[in-house]
């Protein structure tokens, strides 16, 4: 019964994986990218090591697996935010197709904030 | 069993060459930094297949200490875009 649960969570990782990747390759800009991603991979990757989990029980590399599931949903969010603030401060200009732009007040207001200084 | 196993390890290392292809070819400095970002996490599943398949718990800690060290470089990197000194 363990094995049927491990094969489905992994197969669903290795899904989620692919839809990320994909959405990696066609989006038109940067910011639609990373958002498509690291959501997918990071969801993709923790079904992954859950499955192990699942298999194991509470063996060596059960707990292993246990103690990176938390690590890599904190440390690839904040590192997406980062990544992402870091860009739209860079300078870097959303697609053709994108109609709004709400980040624009704040990005300024930072600025000035700093520029003052 | 194990030929399942060595379809999902070869799948998950076709998705990495997706990742270097956008690394290669991004048209801005933050699309190859984004390509490192999920190739960083692409490699956590990965260490976690093969520890799976060939039965041995190290391989895994090598995955942990892989996403520390991209989760320190990733912000490196954001603050270098940002315009930022490294100290501040």
């Amino acid at each position: 019964m363990s094995k049927i649960i491990f094969i489905i969570l992994l197969s669903i990782g290795i899904l989620f994986n692919l839809f990320g990747c994909i959405g990696l390759l066609r989006l038109p800009d940067v910011y639609n990218r990373l958002q498509s991603a690291t959501k997918c991979v990071t969801l993709g990757c923790c079904s992954i090591l859950l499955s192990l989990i699942v298999y194991y029980g509470f063996n060596e590399i059960g707990v292993k697996a246990l103690i990176a599931i938390p690590l890599l949903f904190f440390t690839s969010t904040v590192a997406a935010h980062a990544l992402i603030r870091g860009s739209y401060f860079f300078g870097i200009k959303l697609g053709d197709k994108s109609v709004k732009d709400d980040y624009k007040e704040v990005a300024e207001a930072a600025k000035n904030k700093d520029s003052k200084k | 069993m194990n030929q399942l196993l060595y379809f999902f390890l070869y799948a998950q290392i076709a998705l990495c060459f997706f990742c270097l292809y956008r690394i290669i070819r991004g048209p801005t400095i933050a699309d190859r930094m984004v390509g490192i970002d999920i190739f960083g996490i692409l490699v956590v599943g990965i260490c976690a297949i093969i520890s799976v398949i060939t039965n041995r718990t190290f391989i895994l800690d090598i995955g942990i200490a892989w996403i520390i060290l991209s989760f320190i470089g990733t912000l490196t990197l954001a603050k270098y875009l940002g315009g930022k000194k490294l100290n501040e």
